[in-house]
């Protein structure tokens, strides 16, 4: 399987295909079942509105960091390996939210192992409002016959 | 509330804790159920051909690296449940502050995470800060880390964690 996407073809500036996605409570539901966490107020409406005074249930972080690992690939394909994840989060996701994801190339470098690397500013926006931001590193192939997920120990640095 | 640091959260700091084995192995019926959530549809983990040609077989979506320290809501003779990022609460309880928040974390992902594969973590506390003023309240930052190993002693990954205990009652005017 050939890379989806090389290095060459990435250029700093350039913006990443947006993801606009309707968050149901079905979708925060499933992303925190699906990252195990338990806890009441990403699935419990009262507790969510009593407890921590916000007016619904919302996306729990595991599940916004796997939402970003996604948004990233969709664009790199598999050959994509990513190597660092920032977050800073401001503000919670909602039921009934349509929430949008974008990101733009910061930097190509490529290290002195000869691994190439896309530096992406990400965020998860809800209309004009920035909820979740992220800085990541992704290695991407610096030529077709390139595969980013063979490096291991001193070859991979994240 | 004073800001000297109590002198056994000074002797934590830098200090391994908490090296537990996770409760299950890695599976992959809980990857595909994290990939459904988001809808990833990454060849890796769904296709056995790309997974064995890309990664050597399959591998776990590498934000999933907490997830399978994440304990059971519920195990027989557990009274108390697990806490995930244990020195968080400790912290809390030990300088009395009431309130956290996860300000900001990082993850660096090293080694792929392989169904089958049992990790072993453990937590460092890194830093704690002065006294501070936000506009939650009165109390401290603390940064920790959580490193994941498999079997063979890999890392798999490390993550960062800023933390912010305060006192609700103590905000800034």
């Amino acid at each position: 399987m050939k890379p989806q996407l090389t290095l060459d073809q990435i250029a700093v500036g350039d913006a990443l295909p947006p993801l606009a996605y309707p968050v149901s409570a079905t979708t925060v539901v499933l992303g925190a079942l699906a990252t195990r966490d338990w806890r009441p107020m990403h699935h419990d409406h009262a507790f969510a509105v009593t407890r921590n005074g916000v007016r619904d249930i919302f996306l729990n972080t595991p599940n916004q960091a796997a939402w970003f690992e996604r948004y990233l690939t969709d664009w790199t394909g598999p050959h994509g390996r990513p190597g660092r994840m920032r977050f800073r989060m401001k503000d919670s996701v909602f039921p009934g939210d349509t929430m949008a994801i974008t990101g733009t190339v910061t930097a190509v470098v490529v290290d002195d192992t000869g691994c190439g690397w896309a530096e992406v500013e990400l965020d998860l926006a809800v209309g004009a409002e920035s909820k979740t931001a992220c800085t990541a590193r992704v290695a991407v192939p610096v030529a077709p016959d390139d595969n980013p997920w063979t490096r291991r120990g001193e070859r991979w640095r994240p | 509330m004073t800001d000297d640091l109590p002198a056994d959260i000074k002797a934590l700091i830098g200090q391994t804790t908490h090296e537990e084995t996770a409760d299950f192995p890695v599976e992959r019926g809980y990857v595909w159920t994290a990939c459904a959530s988001v809808e990833n549809s990454n060849p890796l983990y769904w296709d056995e051909t790309a997974a064995a040609e890309i990664t050597g077989g399959p591998i776990a979506p590498p934000s999933m690296l907490s997830t399978w320290f994440r304990p059971h809501h519920w195990t027989p003779g557990r009274d108390e449940p697990k806490l995930p990022l244990q020195i968080h609460f400790d912290l809390k309880k030990r300088l009395d502050l009431p309130e956290a928040i996860i300000s900001e974390f990082t993850t660096v992902f090293h080694e792929p995470v392989r169904p089958g594969d049992v990790l072993t973590t453990c937590q460092r506390l890194r830093s704690v800060s002065p006294v501070k003023q936000t506009k939650l309240g009165r109390g401290r930052f603390w940064t920790i880390d959580v490193e994941y190993r498999n079997v063979r002693g890999e890392l798999c990954g490390v993550e960062s964690y800023t933390g912010f205990g305060y006192k609700r009652g103590e905000a800034a005017s």
